[in-house]
């Protein structure tokens, strides 16, 4: 462990996404520097931070390297594992451990399954979706893989501010909704901007001849919408937590279906 | 032939947006849409209120069919609802478990 406070400094870094914020630890300075890339934009100095995650680096010997994510939760204890990573966060204590080898892939998907985890008691969550500010309004694009994510963002014009390509970061805030910014990359591997705005409508992607948004109904808008949430864990009170906040999003927010032909043109229905 | 009695899953969370019941495993996270018979099944699975009763009462009342049409496919329904841990079903009345967050609408 260091000794001085420059060393602690020099070997730890602050990720905030969402406005939570992650001290994440290491003593390799070279990880270090690889996160500091990943995540430019999202790290900061700060002293404060909701979660401190010390990072293990191993060799590569995890023995299922390709067993699935799997996020359960005994005696106020998280446990995530997937095949390159195991990690432990307990959030009465607000510390957890990640042991992995020196890759950014297995700290971004612990990241991304703690986010949800924590924004799960919040009414709010991840959704596979694209996202984006015009207007000073946002802008949530979702759909599963294909459904055109990555190229509503690439046709984006000049005053719209990119939040993701990929993973949508949504909090309840008062009323509403608000959506932020988050370094989660799609096929485009452009972080989104740092930054947030109240969520104007969700559009469900649908490719088509034309450029038109149409209504759905209710029941319809909520099923898509929990079809693209991020759920890892095997927690009921959470799968709870996570339906009704689906429910309470689709009453507050309009859903419509945007279907587009790939072309620039579809921004001129949005915003 | 011996009463069978239904009960809501506490476990699993509900809700019905306009006149749609969906309801969500607790366990694995599935997505279940239920259908109008289903819907009617579910609301009026008490645990104490036997299924030939909800049929005759509340399912005859409000579809064309047969009583006995319709009891036995109320039982392929319940059986399968709760092959899916949705609903309980048991030929002894079903006592009240606590829910973990119970239903909303």
């Amino acid at each position: 462990m260091p000794e001085s406070a420059t060393e602690v400094d020099r070997l730890s870094l602050v990720i905030e996404i969402g406005c939570m914020a992650v001290r994440v630890h290491t003593t390799d300075p070279r990880f270090l520097a690889m996160l500091q890339e990943r995540y430019a934009g999202f790290v900061f100095s700060s002293e404060r931070a909701e979660i401190d995650l010390d990072v293990q680096l191993t060799p590569p010997n995890f023995p299922e390297a390709d067993a699935p994510v799997r996020v359960t939760h005994h005696l106020g204890r998280w446990t995530l594992e997937r095949g390159d990573f195991h990690a432990e966060w307990e959030p009465a204590s607000r510390t957890g451990w990640i042991r992995q080898t020196a890759n950014p892939y297995s700290i971004d998907a612990v990241l991304r399954i703690i986010h949800t985890l924590v924004l799960a008691r919040q009414g709010g969550f991840l959704a596979h979706s694209a996202s984006a500010i015009r207007n000073g309004k946002a802008f949530l694009f979702a759909g599963v893989s294909e459904a055109g994510k990555t190229t509503i963002s690439r046709l984006a014009p000049t005053d719209a501010t990119l939040l993701t390509d990929e993973i949508s970061y949504v909090r309840k805030q008062g009323a509403g909704y608000v959506a932020y910014g988050t370094p989660f990359t799609g096929e485009l591997a452009k972080l989104g901007e740092n930054v947030s705005a109240p969520i104007h409508t969700l559009y469900l992607l649908a490719k088509g001849s034309e450029n038109r948004i149409d209504p759905i109904p209710p029941g319809e808008a909520t099923r898509s919408l929990l079809a693209n949430l991020l759920f890892f864990a095997e927690d009921e009170e959470l799968v709870q937590s996570t339906f009704h906040s689906a429910f309470e999003f689709v009453s507050r927010v309009p859903v419509s279906r945007l279907t587009f032909v790939p072309d620039a043109r579809v921004w001129e229905l949005i915003g | 032939m011996s009463r069978l009695y239904v009960a809501r899953n506490p476990r699993v969370a509900a809700r019905s947006l306009d006149g749609e019941m969906m309801i969500m495993s607790g366990r694995d996270s599935t997505l279940f849409t239920l259908n109008k018979t289903a819907t009617i099944l579910w609301q009026s699975a008490d645990g104490t209120t036997p299924l030939d009763h909800i049929v005759e009462h509340r399912i005859c009342t409000e579809f064309e069919v047969a009583p006995a049409e319709a009891l036995q496919d109320a039982e392929t329904l319940a059986r399968e609802l709760a092959r899916h841990e949705i609903l309980q079903i048991s030929e002894e009345p079903i006592p009240p478990r606590s829910p973990l967050a119970g239903e909303s609408r």
